[in-house]
């Protein structure tokens, strides 16, 4: 182990880390919006429409990652979709995200009772109504621990985004390795990071989990 | 007094794919008084009572609220989505699983159709669903959620959530059926309340004492089919239909002890 190259290295790791926490964030957050609205479309909108989000998420859920973001990257040109390796990545990231972020959604408000439902509509209440104040917030709930444990693996998945140069950990942790032949210790360090944001992501689910279902659990 | 409404029902059927759930049901369930519908469990007692508020769609036949048809607009012809819920305003019903909606207060609860489907302010719905809750007996549970409500409590706030919107007629689908025993006086006592008021009750139950006393008129079904419909006393006591009379042997002989 020789740790001194970290004297060197140390500035751009750092960097490196922020980058990779920015593309999780962004593309997660995203990722999440467009999951939740292909989910609210395959529930409420019209069957063409249902078919084809059916026929995306089957797709992007079939390939692989660094598949769609090469065709994305080095494909996107041919089609006049020039992006630089950051909005690429976040692109690529957000649209892989979406249709597990969907299905997640869609187990959500499966789980919502019926009958809630349908005391709603019994009330005269509107749809999109019924949508924002009971199927969303119910739904949410359940969905809740998915979408975290989702979240968790879209952060390793951001290391995939080095192979388009975005300069994120991974880019940065190579770039030390073959300047320094110190494969090891710069991978060790990657692995400390991630561990450390995963730790800190899921503490974080657990206490909004506990937060938001203090109310739903039966105490006697 | 409450302003009560009549339900016409005519000819009605409903299938689930090839199953007929309903045949050719003739009900009128009169303004101000109090029906209850009994049978055994799958008779489709549930689905013609969702059939009223248009919960479930019927295939063919009519039902008309204060002679309005519900759900269609004529033969074949749905309803627009927004005329239904003008009609539903109207119309209370009770589940059997309360459906109390589970991350809002019991006050929230009963507030939330006032505000999004009557348009009263917060202050204004919080005052009304106040008045409701007090109705039912629960003033002091308002600000709990339902999973800090007993199963009665919850009921009772179902039935605040219904009464608040003023309906001219409630559905009661089976709303004692998941209670403890000890628990179910407690509801039927706010029904018994709210059919003096002059309710239009539409009720499916199978609590016997709660028809016998209660209720004005008693609709037997039995495999999707009206049997009879009379006085409880003649439904009850004097059974002109054998599948009657065996329905309450069953009854009777799984409550003796």
């Amino acid at each position: 182990m020789e740790l001194s190259v970290f004297q060197d290295y140390g500035p751009m790791l750092l960097r490196g880390f922020g980058v990779t926490i920015f593309c999780w964030l962004a593309g997660t957050v995203l990722g999440m919006l467009l999951g939740l609205l292909v989910a609210l479309a395959q529930r409420y909108g019209p069957r063409p429409l249902r078919w084809l989000l059916q026929v995306y998420i089957e797709v992007i859920r079939g390939t692989p990652f660094l598949v769609q973001l090469f065709v994305l990257y080095y494909g996107g040109p041919l089609i006049g979709l020039r992006l630089d390796a950051l909005p690429a990545g976040l692109l690529g990231l957000t649209v892989y995200g979406s249709p597990y972020f969907a299905e997640i959604f869609r187990s959500g408000f499966n789980a919502v009772p019926i009958g809630q439902i349908e005391a709603a509509r019994a009330i005269g209440m509107a749809e999109p109504s019924i949508v924002r104040r009971i199927l969303l917030p119910l739904g949410l709930v359940s969905a809740l621990p998915a979408l975290v444990n989702f979240s968790i693996i879209l952060t390793k998945e951001t290391v995939i985004l080095s192979i388009i140069t975005v300069p994120e950990l991974m880019y940065q942790v190579q770039r030390m390795s073959t300047e320094t032949f110190r494969y090891l210790e710069a991978n060790l360090v990657l692995a400390l990071f991630f561990w450390g944001l995963v730790e800190t992501i899921s503490r974080a689910g657990r206490r909004l989990e506990t937060r938001i279902t203090r109310h739903l659990i039966e105490r006697v | 007094m409450v302003q009560a409404s009549a339900v016409e029902i005519r000819n009605l059927d409903k299938f689930y794919g090839p199953f007929q759930a309903l045949k050719q049901i003739d009900l009128t369930i009169p303004p101000g008084k109090v029906t209850c519908l009994i049978g055994p469990s799958g008779s489709g007692k549930s689905t013609l009572l969702r059939c009223i508020n248009f919960l479930e769609e019927y295939d063919a036949g009519e039902v008309r609220i204060d002679d309005q048809l519900i759900g269609y607009d004529g033969p074949g012809r749905k309803m627009s989505a927004r005329k239904l819920r003008q009609m539903r305003r109207s119309i209370g019903m009770v589940f059997q699983q309360f459906n109390l909606w589970p991350h809002m207060t019991a006050l929230e609860n009963v507030a939330e159709g006032l505000i999004r489907v009557r348009g009263l302010g917060k202050a204004d719905a919080a005052t009304r669903a106040a008045e409701a809750l007090r109705k039912v007996g629960l003033e002091d549970k308002m600000q709990n959620h339902p999973a800090r409500l007993s199963g009665g409590q919850q009921q009772r706030v179902a039935i605040a959530r219904a009464i608040a919107m003023e309906p001219r007629l409630m559905l009661f689908d089976e709303p004692t059926s998941a209670l403890d025993p000890e628990l179910v006086g407690e509801v039927l006592q706010v029904m018994k309340t709210l059919a003096g008021e002059g309710m239009t009750m539409a009720v499916v139950t199978h609590e016997m004492g709660f028809a016998a006393h209660v209720a004005d008129q008693v609709a037997f079904m039995e495999a999707g089919e009206l049997v009879a419909v009379d006085s409880p006393d003649a439904i009850l006591h004097n059974p002109s239909d054998p599948r009657i009379s065996d329905f309450l042997r069953t009854y009777h002989e799984r409550n003796a002890f």
